[in-house]
């Protein structure tokens, strides 16, 4: 295996729009917002940042193509900005880009950008779109919530798991996240909500109801990203550095080969899951890592993401669910600043955003939802596309020394 | 020489039966006296099925247990093709994966498109190398409130003509040919002007028929009390008794116009009538099988001992049991296009179908034709150059492998709400075919819930309409195996 890139690059300084139903504002204005705050935790100027990249996931809904929109919202210095886009995970894709590059020594300073603007689609749920001219003909252009509540079928069938007990292990995951988005102001979704409430909301697509999946908004999240010994220099000392960045793509496996993937599970979530855990030195998941952060585009997935990134043993996260391990008090806290769930998911940005809160617990910075056990180890998981056929991203950042 | 005749039959039945009482409830403000038509139930088919679609499910079924490459020609009567300049045979051809080399040939402009199109096939018959499969389908568009809403049904039906061992052999035909103008519809029109029903029943139904059957009897030099089943494919009440009095023709020999539980399927009906008398008959039965429009056309056939030799298939009966009860008149008038309702903006999806890509991937789009790794033996959908197998990077080793006839099993599913879908919810999953291969695949006559492990078979659908360039696309759905 490649030696990796642990330690190898530091966050500088992150930053991260207000979520939500952003009508006064357009991408590049929530850019703004997002970087402002970045660039004043990294204590550097414009001038100084090297390269840059712009993950956006809709290209229609948005700033169009190309890496222009960003390098002239922030009138960057005539330096290469890049746009990615791969699917959900597009904004873990930009951090990748600028984290890269600084631990290639192409540049000093790198930024990673992610934005989208969802509420300019005038419906709710992402854009309906193309998937291309042949799977146009042959595939199904199902909606997000119909893609992923298939997953829960198979896994119903896959552990023999009874349709209540899933049910209310789902909304235990939608309760569980609405608790901690009420104590973020960034999050767009702020009210705590009841098992009731999420049991007996209008079914979207079957088991998923109106309060499994995440909410649909605006939004910005930005790091800065540098070499530790660069970061020490501008005089930072609570480092945070980089211990693992992995994506795995699906290459069609479990969409097309009869009898292999029983769909009650992400394939690329475990393969990446495991190359990140052995790029961080990470041998025991559920010891070492103190927060997550998941792609809880719908409350199914972060249940099975549970398991795929072993933190729970297979076929038995809906028990670890109800039994509240994922809780802000529990053993690994998931989505401990809302999640999708409460931020809603502006493509690009989300993956950004995840590793923000994550950054911010281990320098002990959040706020009134502060984890109480000092994290050192927190893991961000950012998923695009579907069950069947996705790409899923990981980061693992920690405490320096950790 | 060998017999000429019929060598196999088929039929479909869309599985949506609406309520005649559903549809007069909605109209009897308007329209009281249509409370004579309001007993029983019409085929309806669903939002996603057309004239194409039931050609091709009777296709299938009139194919059960026949090699597709022996066809050598096909041809599809209907007056209510999806295309009016695109040959919907080849469509046909497409979805039941005939050879290349058949000839295709659409029928049409008449009630009685689908006798004439079977008259000439057996007609033919001896001089051609290869069967021919003769289809009809019907799905006409009646305006609310006429008798031919209440009256119709949609249906389609398949006979596959050739020489040899025949199940009917051919004995004879008559037509006649005159403008009678009972109804009529020219392009642009959204339904049939029809005229008076009385002088429609008098002078054509019976006079015309009548003048054309005792002429066609004289000329088949056929004894009409020998005559076993009696087809004459008009719904309006007691036509065909009439006739068989006129005629000499026995009244025990009188079929049932299948007007209860179907309807009347245009100038598919005969067909379907004829398939529903061979499914019934015994070997050494004589049928004459009458077509009305602007004239008449009689068929003379006789069953021969194949006809218990044949493989068992759906066919009419099979396809009458498999039905569903439907009291909703709202919906099917809004899947026919007969009313607008707002379907909201996830309906704005805009998707062009390239005829390159159409053209290139045909056989998958069409004919649900997937590869077949001949290394490995690994079966997936689309083929593509390098293999889906994990184990074995294998390049450019597919073999077409057709998909559509296997049964397949349900790995994922969901019913969702928030797509927009014309039926919703869509119902949508994952299926693994039995021997390999796996795709995600849209759900049809979905009825309860689909649980994972459910057996499936496929059936071919309407997968969108491109309202903006007036493209219907295709493709294939996975319905409850029953």
């Amino acid at each position: 295996m490649a030696r990796g890139i642990k330690d190898k690059v530091a966050i500088l300084g992150m930053g991260c729009s207000r979520f939500g139903e952003r009508w006064d504002m357009d991408a590049d204005n929530l850019v703004v917002e997002a970087f402002e705050e970045a660039i004043a935790d990294a204590g550097i100027d414009v001038s100084q940042i090297d390269a840059a990249w712009l993950g956006v996931g809709f290209d229609a809904m948005n700033i169009g193509p190309s890496g222009l929109p960003l390098s002239i919202a922030l009138r960057l210095p005539n330096i290469g900005v890049t746009k990615v886009e791969n699917y959900c995970a597009s904004g873990t894709e930009s951090f990748r880009g600028a984290v890269y590059a600084v631990a290639s020594g192409a540049a000093d300073i790198a930024l990673a950008v992610g934005v989208e603007k969802l509420k300019d689609t005038g419906y709710g749920g992402l854009p309906v779109r193309s998937r291309g001219t042949t799977l146009d003909m042959v595939g199904v252009t199902g909606s997000a919530p119909g893609n992923f509540a298939q997953v829960a079928s198979a896994y119903r069938a896959a552990h023999n798991v009874s349709k209540d007990d899933l049910k209310r292990a789902i909304a235990h995951v939608s309760v569980k996240s609405h608790a901690n988005g009420a104590k973020n102001p960034k999050a767009h979704l702020r009210k705590a909500v009841d098992m009731d409430t999420v049991l007996n909301a209008p079914m979207i697509a079957e088991p998923l109801g109106l309060y499994d999946c995440c909410g649909v908004s605006d939004g910005a999240a930005v790091a800065i990203v540098t070499t530790p010994e660069i970061a020490r220099a501008l005089g930072k000392k609570d480092l945070v550095t980089i211990k693992a960045l992995q994506i795995a793509a699906s290459n069609g496996w479990e969409l097309q080969h009869a009898g292999g993937w029983n769909g009650s599970y992400f394939h690329p979530t475990r393969v990446a899951a495991q190359r990140a855990y052995d790029e961080a030195g990470i041998t025991a998941p559920r010891d070492q890592l103190s927060l997550t952060e998941v792609h809880d585009c719908f409350s199914i997935t972060e249940l099975v993401t549970m398991e795929d990134l072993f933190l729970s043993d297979e076929g038995n996260a809906w028990r670890d669910v109800l039994n509240g391990d994922f809780d802000a008090d529990g053993r690994i806290p998931c989505q401990i600043d809302g999640g999708l769930k409460c931020f809603g998911h502006p493509i690009g940005a989300s993956g950004l955003r995840m590793i923000y809160e994550n950054y911010l617990q281990l320098l002990g910075r959040a706020g009134d939802r502060q984890r109480k056990t000092p994290p050192s180890l927190a893991l961000s998981h950012n998923l695009g596309g579907m069950p069947s056929q996705n790409v899923s991203a990981i980061a693992i950042v920690g405490l320096a020394d950790a | 020489m060998a017999d000429v005749g019929i060598l196999s039959f088929g039929a479909y039945v869309p599985r949506r039966r609406l309520q005649r009482s559903a549809i007069y409830a909605a109209n009897s403000w308007f329209a009281p006296g249509l409370k004579g038509l309001a007993k029983g139930e019409r085929a309806v088919g669903d939002w996603d099925e057309d004239s194409i679609t039931m050609a091709v499910e009777a296709g299938r079924d009139a194919l059960t247990g026949i090699d597709r490459a022996t066809v050598g020609s096909l041809s599809l009567a209907s007056t209510t093709l999806p295309y009016a300049d695109r040959l919907n045979s080849g469509m046909v051809k497409e979805a039941l994966t005939l050879s290349d080399n058949v000839a295709a040939l659409d029928v049409t402009g008449s009630q009685r498109a689908g006798t004439s199109a079977l008259r000439d096939a057996l007609e033919a018959a001896s001089g051609r190398k290869a069967p021919h499969l003769c289809l009809a389908a019907e799905m006409r568009k009646t305006c609310p409130a006429s008798d031919l809403e209440l009256t119709s049904g949609d249906a389609g039906a398949g006979l596959l003509v050739g020489t040899g061992d025949v199940v009917a052999k051919f004995l004879g035909t008559h037509s006649l040919t005159l403008d009678f103008v009972d109804h009529y519809r020219t392009p642009g029109m959204d339904y049939d002007y029809v005229y008076e029903a009385r002088w429609i029943r008098e002078e054509g139904h019976v006079a015309l028929t009548a003048r054309a059957l005792k002429e066609g009897i004289a000329a088949l030099g056929v004894d009409p009390a020998s005559i076993d089943r009696f087809l004459v494919p008009i719904s309006a009440k007691g036509v065909a008794a009439t006739l068989a009095k006129k005629t000499g023709i026995a009244e025990t020999a009188v079929a049932d116009t299948l007007q209860t539980g179907l309807g009347e399927a245009g100038c598919a009906h005969g067909l379907v009538m004829l398939v529903a008398a061979l499914e019934a008959a015994r070997p050494g039965e004589k049928i004459l099988l009458l077509g009305f429009g602007q004239g008449v056309d009689l068929i003379l056939l006789e069953t021969t001992d194949a006809l218990a030799r044949l493989a068992p298939r759906q066919g009419v009966v099979g396809a009458l049991a498999n039905g569903a009860k439907d009291e909703n008149y709202m919906r099917w008038l809004v899947h026919r296009g007969l009313v607008d309702i707002d379907k909201g903006a996830r309906a704005e999806l805009d998707q062009r179908q390239p005829s390159t890509s159409l053209w290139r991937h045909r056989k998958a789009a069409m004919g649900l034709v997937g590869g077949r790794c001949t290394k490995t033996g690994t079966v997936q959908f689309p083929k593509s150059d390098v293999s889906v197998n994990p184990n074995s990077w294998t390049a450019h080793s597919q073999e077409d492998y057709p998909l559509a006839e296997i049964p397949a099993r349900v790995l994922t599913v969901t019913a969702d709400s928030l797509s927009y879908y014309p039926n919703p919810p869509l119902y949508y999953g994952m299926i693994d075919f039995d021997g390999g291969g796996r795709m995600t695949i849209e759900f049809a006559d979905v009825a309860g819930e689909i649980e994972v492990g459910a057996e499936m078979r496929m059936v071919f659908r309407i997968k969108a309409v491109d309202e903006v360039r007036g493209m219907v696309k295709y493709f294939w759905k996975a319905a409850p195996a029953r």
